[in-house]
């Protein structure tokens, strides 16, 4: 067995007393007291997550902007700088290989170039894919940057507020889905208005030797805030809610884009990418599962592939769930056939051997005011 | 109920053997240490009376917002008590797990297997090697 890897926050989390576990190879915070305090503390106020774990690969040169979009589902030729994608890489068969966003970032010194964060799970799946695709014509260079970066989420009514004294650049100004480089903690970093929670907030990416003082600083400028340190635990719950799909979960190399609700993630007008042949006719297919959001009456959360039933057929399998913090009843994603897709469908969960009764409900379960 | 007086099942379940009237009782639920490695308890299911236990068989589960658990019972026999109320009031669990947070009480067949537990201090010891 190969060692764990560590983020540069690991002593914290342990000095914290953080339930460690093995995450795609990480020995990531799990919880650190409570799920639901943290979960609560990220919707109430502020939470701080370590998400260096995500992958991150910067790409360099003239073809950059090319070589990204002949291998995502959205354009990235002509996304101006500062702008921030959420898109998908497929394979020739229209799976996805993984759901990342893609930056497009200036230098201070005013050179430009893109930044693609993928999961931890994919990372080498990622980079072995990007190798694979370049050619001898595409002039670029990409670099894995995660083990010398660190990446901070702040998420909640409060992050803003916490991180405006600490960042260099007007982080309340930055639009949803733009960032830029800037100072943080007068170290140099990325910040960008981002995150995966339903909640405002920001992200940044600092370099490794600086996250344990950036860290820190968070929290001291948090203090009166509420905010909280949180792990994967409510960040799961929190992205659940939001209905935010989890790579591995909802998404996979047997699902296409369109089943899993991600139409927006896809731009198929007058340009070509890796995987469009096959994806494009998905997009009108009626046949296709379809990913819904299920709640259930009961007490008892329908959890990952528990079956989903139609008036005693098996129709499908749970993706993800959960007991939801916030709206206080199991929540649950699932692909089921489009006939039983409608919102208000009355379905059943089989729960370890009883049909708990479920409902299909309107996606995202919990939305920000 | 005092820790140092229970039995422990390797499963973190616990029983107190008292003599009722001439017959074993097992008065079962689960450790401080099993509660606070949980969290976030949302829900519990608990057997009806008459039920038949085994030694090391469910017979309840517990839920946590991340996952489900089984409750494994410590002891054979059958279900003559269930403390009916405490999924309505699962904080209970971690105010009182050795008192009011009993679960079920068992009348014993023999000693129930009761004599094969952990006593108090060969739990700790693996709650140390678990924690």
């Amino acid at each position: 067995m190969t060692a764990l890897l560590q983020t540069p926050l690991h002593v914290w989390h342990a000095a914290h007393g953080a339930r460690l576990v093995d995450f795609a190879g990480w020995h990531m915070p799990v919880q650190y007291k409570s799920i639901v305090e943290e979960h609560n503390a990220t919707r109430t106020a502020a939470g701080v997550f370590d998400v260096s774990h995500m992958g991150r690969i910067r790409f360099d040169g003239p073809g950059a902007a090319g070589f990204l979009d002949r291998l995502l589902t959205r354009k990235v030729v002509g996304m101006g700088p500062g702008k921030i994608r959420y898109s998908l890489v497929c394979n020739e068969a229209g799976g996805i290989l993984d759901d990342v966003l893609v930056y497009h970032l200036q230098e201070h010194g005013g050179g430009l170039y893109h930044l693609l964060v993928v999961n931890a799970s994919n990372r080498d799946k990622i980079l072995g894919w990007l190798a694979a695709q370049k050619g001898p014509a595409d002039e670029v260079t990409f670099t894995d940057r995660t083990v010398e970066t660190s990446m901070i989420a702040i998420q909640g009514p409060s992050a803003l507020r916490i991180m405006e004294p600490l960042v260099g650049a007007d982080v309340g100004g930055l639009a949803y889905y733009t960032g830029r480089e800037t100072t943080i903690c007068r170290h140099a970093g990325i910040v960008s208005r981002t995150g995966y929670t339903g909640e405002d907030g920001c992200e940044i990416i600092v370099p490794a030797t600086a996250a344990a003082e950036i860290w820190e600083r968070i929290f001291t400028s948090g203090k009166d805030h509420g905010v909280a340190a949180v792990g994967l635990g409510a960040r799961d719950t929190l992205r659940l809610e939001a209905a935010m799909p989890l790579y591995g979960h909802e998404l996979s190399e047997q699902i296409n884009p369109f089943q899993a609700g991600l139409a927006f993630a896809v731009n198929l007008d007058g340009r070509d990418f890796v995987g469009k042949g096959a994806i494009a006719p998905k997009k009108d297919d009626p046949t296709q599962p379809l990913r819904v959001g299920l709640t259930l009456s009961g007490k008892r959360a329908a959890r990952e592939h528990y079956t989903v039933h139609s008036g005693g057929e098996k129709i499908g399998e749970i993706t993800s769930g959960t007991f939801s913090p916030t709206l206080q009843q199991p929540i649950a994603m699932a692909y089921v056939p489009p006939t039983n897709a409608n919102v208000g469908t009355e379905l059943s969960v089989d729960i370890r051997g009883t049909a708990e009764p479920a409902r299909i409900v309107p996606l995202p379960f919990y939305k920000r005011k | 109920m005092k820790p140092e007086q229970l039995r422990y099942a390797e499963t973190h379940e616990w029983v107190a053997v008292t003599d009722e009237g001439g017959r074993k009782v097992g008065t079962v639920g689960i450790t401080a240490f099993a509660i606070e490695q949980l969290t976030d308890l949302v829900h519990m299911v608990l057997p009806k009376v008459g039920k038949a236990v085994e030694q090391g068989k469910e017979f309840g589960e517990v839920e946590s917002v991340k996952a489900v658990s089984s409750l494994y019972s410590p002891v054979n026999g059958e279900v003559i008590a269930v403390n009916s109320d405490l999924p309505n009031r699962l904080e209970t669990l971690g105010s009182d797990p050795y008192g009011e947070g009993w679960m079920i009480k068992v009348a014993l067949a023999g000693d129930g297997g009761a004599s094969k537990l952990m006593d108090h201090a060969a739990y700790q010891k693996q709650c140390a090697a678990e924690g």
